[in-house]
C-alpha cells in the first residue's frame, strides 16, 4: 500500500506567498481572540475551587444552584460534566473563607439537600500558587523555545533555528487563539499539550531540514528553490504516516479518554493538523526568505586544516 | 549482507529480558494487605516484632498469604478484604497505640520479583484516590516570632548588665532601643555586639532620640526560616502517622511549602483537622516527695493522691507529677542532639527563649537534686518525653540534658521536644481531593485510549509497510514494554496525564519506523538492491530520527523542571519515552530485519508494500 505517488517534485515554493498570507491572516484571527477574549484560565491559573459531584439518578442541576445561593455560595458555577449524573461546581477564591474550608461547606450543604451525593473531587488553588503557575507556564515555553533555537543553530544554522521555532510559535499561538476563541478550558493538562506540540512539531521541520541539507550535498546544480522542493515532496508521505500515526492515538484519547483528558487531546489535535501545515508552508519559506545558500549548510573542509595548523 | 554482531544481539536479548522482567510486576494485580508501621520515629520495626504480628495473627486465625519486611514497616498480604479488616483490627488491639496499622494493596507478583526490586509502577493520587495538599509557612510569623524572642533576651541582658535604657520595641523584624543619653547607647553597642552574636547592631538617631537597630543577620535569618520548614515537617509527618495512611508523602517543597499526600484518604475533613492541630510540650516538676512505691502502687489502681498526676514515658515508668506548669513548648526556641561539654556524653541541648530562661532558672535554683518533666499532650493525651535531674541552677536559657542516653535516644528526644509545636503557622494553598470511583475511572479511560490507539495504529502501520509494518509494530511493542519496565524501576508516579503521554509517545515513537520504511522504499524506487536498501534507509534515517527526538526531549524536560505534579508525570512519562523508543525503533527493529532478511544471500524484493509502480509508469 502507497498512498503518495509522486513523481515530479511539487513546486511548494511557487505558492510559498500565498500561503504566507493564510498564516499571518490565521495568526492575526487567533491573536485577536486571544486580545478580546482572552484564554478561559483553569483553576489551576486562576486559583479558586473545582468540585465535581456525582449523583445517583440525573442531578438537578437547578436545585443545587438553588441550594447553593440559599447556603450562600450566589458565586458558585454549576454545570454539567460530562454525563447527566455528574456536575462540575466552580467557585472563585473568597478573601473570608479558607478555601480548604470552602469544599466542605459545599457539600456538606449539598448532602443536607440529597444525602445521594458523591464527592468525586476537589481541587483547590490558592490566588499565589495560581500566579507562580502562570510565571512557571510561560518560563517553561521560553526555555523549551530557546533551547529549540540553540540546538537547531548548532546541527544546522541559524537561520533553520528561527525558522522552525517561527512556525512553531505560530502553532502555539494559532492553538491558543482556538481556546481564546471558543473559551475552552485552558488547564494544566492543556499547557502540557502546547509544550507536547511545540517539540513535537518542530520534529516536522527537522526533517524537512535534514532532506534540505542532504539535497544541498547531492542536487548541485539545483536552485535552493528546487532543493526544498524536493525536500518537501520526498519527505510528504513519511509526514501524513507520521502525523496520521499520532493522530490516531490522540483521536483514541478524544474519544475514550474522558473529560480530563479531552481538551487534552483537542489541543494535540489542532497542534498536529497545524504542526504539519506549518513546517511545509511556513518553515520551508522562511528559510528560503532568510537567504539560506549551500554554503551556510556545507562549510568547507579547509577551514579545519588551516586550524590545525 | 545485514547483520549484527553476536555483542549486539547478546546486548538486545539481555536488555529485552531486564525490561520483561520489570514489566511483570504490573501485571499480577494487587490483594488486600495491612501495613504496621512505627507511629513515632523512635519506634523501631524489626524481625521480633514480624515474629510477634505474625504469632498474634496466627492466634487469631487469621490466614496470611504473605509478610514483607522493609525499612516503612511491616506487610501482610491477605486473601481477601475480610480478612485484612479483621486482622487491621486485631493487629491494632494487640500491638497498641505504638503502631500505625493502616490498609494496604500489595502485589501479587512472586517474592523472587520483589527481591529484585521489581515492583509495579507507583500509581498517583489521580489514579487511587486521595488527598494532595500543598501547605505554606508562614515565614513572617517564624521570623517576627524569633525577632520577639530577641527583644526579651536584650531586655533582659541589659537589664542584669545595668544598661540604662528607655524604650525597647519590635518594629517588623528589627529591634529598636531608644536611649536618653548618646553615651549610654555608644557604651552598649559593643556589649551588645559581643553578646549577641546573631544580630547586627547599628545606631539611627531621628528626632532627638538616640536609637539602636538590631537586624537579623542573613545568615541567621535563613536558619530560622530553615528550622520553620524543617519542624513543620517532623510535625506534620508525626501528625500524618495518626491517619493511619498506608504510604503518606510528606516533603518539602521550595523554601516554604510543604506537600502532603494522603492516598487512600477520603475522609478530608478529618485530615485538615489533624494537620491543623495543635500539639504542646510542658514542663512539670516530679514530686519527689510523693514518689514512693507506695503511692505509685495506689496511683496505679486509680488513687492518685491529692494535688499530683500519674503520667507514664513511653517505656510506661510511672511518674507523680505536680499539676502546675511551670513553662510550655512555644518558650524552647530550639532542641537540637549533640554530645555534653563535661563528659562528652550524648545529650540534648535545650534553648529557652527569655522569659522561659528567666524562669527556668529560678525554678533550677529552688529545686536542684529534683526531676523537671517534659511533657508533650497531643490528641488530649500526656506523655513524659524526659525527666532528668537539675543538677544546679541553670542561667541564660541554655539547658543540657544527658546522662545514661545513647546518641539515638538524644536525636529522638530532641526530635519529640521539638515536635510537639509547629513552629510557625501553616495554610493550606492548595487542595486536590480525587475519590476512589473517579481514580478507577481515570486508570479504565487511560488504558483503553491507549489500548484502542494502540491497535489501530498497529493495524495501519502492518498494512501499510506489509512484513517492515509488521516489524515496525514489535518494535513499538518493545517501546511499551520498556516504558514500562523503566518506569515501574525508577518507581516513578504515574498519573492520568503520564497515561496520556504512554499513548502519545506510542503515537510520536511510530514516526522512526516511518522514516526508516519510507526511506527503505525510496532506495528502493530508485533501483537499489534490497540489502543496500535496507542498509540506507536504517542509516540515513537515523540523524533525522536523532534531531527530531532531541528537540521533542528538550521540550519534556522543560515541562519536567517547570511543571508540578500531573505535568511532571507527564513529561517523566514522554521523555523516558522517547529514549527507549530510539532503542527499540532503531535497534530492535534493525535486529529483526537482519535476522529474517540479513543473511539471505538473495533477496528478490522486500515485503515493505509496492514500489514497482515507480519503474512500471516512465515518466511521460
Amino acid at each position: 500500500m502507497e498512498f503518495f505517488r509522486i513523481r515530479k517534485d511539487i513546486p511548494f515554493m511557487r505558492y510559498a506567498l500565498l500561503f504566507n498570507i493564510i498564516s499571518i491572516a490565521t495568526f492575526v484571527l487567533a491573536v485577536g481572540a486571544l486580545a478580546f477574549k482572552g484564554l478561559n484560565l483553569g483553576v489551576e491559573f486562576t486559583g479558586g475551587t473545582v468540585m465535581e459531584v456525582n449523583y445517583s439518578a440525573s442531578a438537578d442541576i437547578p436545585r443545587i444552584r438553588e441550594t447553593l445561593e440559599e447556603a450562600g455560595f450566589e458565586d458558585a458555577v454549576v454545570q454539567s460534566f460530562g454525563s447527566s449524573q455528574t456536575v462540575l461546581i466552580r467557585m472563585p477564591t473568597r478573601p473570608d473563607v479558607s478555601g480548604a474550608r470552602l469544599s466542605e461547606e459545599v457539600i456538606t450543604a449539598l448532602r443536607n439537600d440529597n444525602p445521594g451525593v458523591e464527592l468525586r473531587r476537589v481541587d483547590f488553588v490558592g490566588a499565589q500558587v495560581g500566579e507562580e503557575l502562570v510565571e512557571k507556564g510561560a518560563m517553561a515555553l521560553l526555555v523549551v523555545s530557546l533551547g529549540i533555537v540553540a540546538y537547531l543553530a548548532l546541527r544546522f544554522e541559524w537561520k533553520f533555528g528561527v525558522a522552525a521555532i517561527l512556525a512553531n510559535l505560530h502553532d502555539i499561538v494559532i492553538i491558543l487563539g482556538f481556546f481564546a476563541f471558543f473559551q475552552w478550558e485552558f488547564s494544566l493538562p492543556v499547557l502540557a499539550a502546547v509544550l507536547a506540540v511545540l517539540g513535537y512539531s518542530v520534529n516536522e521541520s527537522v526533517v524537512v531540514f535534514d532532506r534540505i541539507r542532504e539535497n544541498f550535498r547531492k542536487m548541485r546544480k539545483a536552485s535552493v528553490r528546487e532543493v526544498i522542493n524536493n525536500a518537501i515532496t520526498r519527505t510528504m508521505s513519511r509526514t501524513i504516516i507520521t502525523h496520521g500515526s499520532t493522530q490516531l492515538m490522540v483521536l483514541s484519547i478524544l474519544i475514550f479518554g474522558g473529560e480530563a483528558l479531552f481538551y487534552f487531546a483537542l489541543a494535540l489535535t489542532i497542534g498536529i493538523l497545524f504542526g504539519i501545515y506549518s513546517s511545509i508552508f511556513v518553515a520551508s519559506p522562511l528559510v528560503l526568505w532568510l537567504g539560506v545558500t549551500r554554503e551556510d549548510l556545507l562549510r568547507p573542509e579547509k577551514k579545519t586544516e588551516e586550524a590545525v595548523v | 549482507m545485514n547483520r549484527y554482531p553476536a555483542w549486539k544481539n547478546l546486548m538486545i536479548v539481555v536488555i529485552l529480558i531486564i525490561g520483561f522482567v520489570y514489566t511483570i510486576p504490573n501485571f499480577f494485580g494487587e490483594s488486600p494487605a495491612v501495613q504496621v508501621s512505627p507511629a513515632r520515629a523512635t519506634t523501631v520495626i524489626d524481625a521480633a516484632l514480624l515474629a510477634r504480628s505474625n504469632d498474634i495473627l496466627e492466634t487469631a486465625n487469621l490466614a496470611v498469604e504473605a509478610a514483607y519486611l522493609d525499612p516503612n514497616g511491616i506487610k501482610f498480604r491477605f486473601a481477601d478484604t475480610d480478612t485484612q479488616l479483621r486482622a487491621k483490627d486485631v493487629l491494632q488491639r494487640e500491638l497498641g497505640d505504638g503502631y500505625v496499622i493502616a490498609l494496604n494493596l500489595l502485589t501479587n507478583s512472586p517474592r523472587w520479583l520483589a527481591a529484585i526490586n521489581a515492583l509495579p509502577m507507583y500509581l498517583g493520587l489521580d489514579l487511587r484516590g486521595g488527598v494532595h495538599f500543598l501547605l505554606q509557612v508562614d515565614m513572617e510569623a517564624a521570623l517576627d516570632k524569633a525577632t520577639d524572642r530577641y527583644v526579651q533576651d536584650m531586655r533582659q541582658f541589659m537589664r542584669s548588665e545595668g544598661i540604662r535604657y528607655a524604650r525597647i520595641s519590635r518594629e517588623g523584624q528589627s529591634v529598636r532601643v531608644r536611649f536618653r543619653e548618646a553615651g549610654i547607647r555608644d557604651e552598649a553597642i559593643p556589649v551588645l555586639d559581643r553578646e549577641m552574636p546573631d544580630l547586627l547592631i547599628k545606631s539611627s538617631d531621628a528626632g532627638g532620640e538616640f536609637r539602636i537597630v538590631a537586624t537579623l543577620r542573613p545568615e541567621v535569618e535563613t536558619r530560622i526560616r530553615e528550622f520553620a520548614l524543617q519542624q513543620n515537617i517532623t510535625t506534620l509527618r508525626n501528625r500524618v502517622n495518626e491517619l493511619g495512611v498506608a504510604e503518606p508523602i510528606v516533603q518539602q517543597s521550595g523554601l516554604d511549602r510543604v506537600v502532603v499526600q494522603l492516598p487512600g484518604v477520603q475522609d478530608t475533613a478529618k485530615a485538615k483537622d489533624i494537620l491543623g492541630r495543635t500539639a504542646s510540650l510542658e514542663v512539670r516538676l516530679v514530686d519527689e516527695e510523693k514518689m514512693d512505691p507506695a503511692n505509685l502502687e495506689a496511683a496505679r489502681n486509680g488513687q492518685v493522691p491529692f494535688g499530683v498526676e500519674l503520667l507514664y514515658d513511653r517505656e510506661g515508668i510511672p511518674y507523680l507529677l505536680k499539676r502546675d506548669i511551670i513553662l510550655t513548648g512555644d518558650r524552647i526556641s530550639d532542641a537540637q542532639p549533640g554530645f555534653a561539654q563535661d563528659t562528652g556524653e550524648p545529650a540534648v541541648h535545650l534553648n529557652l527563649d527569655g522569659r522561659g530562661a528567666a524562669v527556668f532558672q529560678q525554678v533550677t535554683r529552688d529545686n536542684v537534686g529534683r526531676r523537671i518533666a517534659m511533657i508533650l499532650v497531643e490528641k488530649g493525651k500526656a506523655e513524659v518525653v524526659t525527666a532528668p535531674v537539675v543538677r544546679t541552677e541553670i542561667p541564660g536559657g541554655r539547658v543540657q540534658i544527658s546522662g545514661q542516653m545513647t546518641v539515638t535516644e538524644a536525636r529522638d528526644t530532641a526530635l519529640l521536644l521539638r515536635a510537639g509545636a509547629l513552629a510557625a503557622p501553616m495554610e493550606i494553598v492548595e487542595e486536590r481531593t480525587v475519590g476512589p470511583s473517579l481514580g478507577a475511572d481515570n486508570i479504565e479511560r487511560g488504558l483503553r485510549s491507549t489500548w484502542m490507539g494502540f491497535a489501530a495504529l498497529a493495524i495501519f502501520i502492518a498494512l501499510y509497510y506489509a512484513m517492515f509494518g509488521v516489524v515496525s509494530v514489535i518494535a513499538l511493542c518493545v517501546n511499551m514494554m520498556l516504558l514500562v519496565a523503566l518506569l515501574s524501576m525508577l518507581q516513578a508516579t504515574l498519573t492520568l496525564p503520564g497515561i496520556a503521554a504512554v499513548a502519545l509517545t506510542l503515537g510520536m515513537a511510530i514516526d522512526a519506523n516511518v522514516l526508516i520504511n519510507e526511506r527503505i522504499r525510496e532506495e528502493l524506487r530508485n533501483g537499489t538492491t534490497p540489502q543496500a536498501a535496507i542498509t540506507a534507509g536504517y542509516e540515513r534515517a537515523w540523524g533525522t530520527i536523532l534531531d527530531s527526538n532531541i528537540t521533542t526531549l528538550i521540550a519534556a524536560l522543560a515541562l519536567f523542571s517547570f511543571g508540578t505534579g500531573p505535568i511532571r508525570g507527564f513529561a517523566v512519562v514522554h521523555s523516558l519515552g522517547i529514549i527507549t523508543s530510539m532503542f527499540s525503533a532503531v535497534i530492535v527493529s534493525r535486529a529483526l530485519i537482519n535476522y529474517l532478511y540479513g543473511s539471505r544471500r538473495k533477496v528478490e524484493k522486500l515485503p515493505i508494500g509496492n514500489t514497482d509502480w515507480y519503474k512500471r509508469q516512465p515518466d511521460a
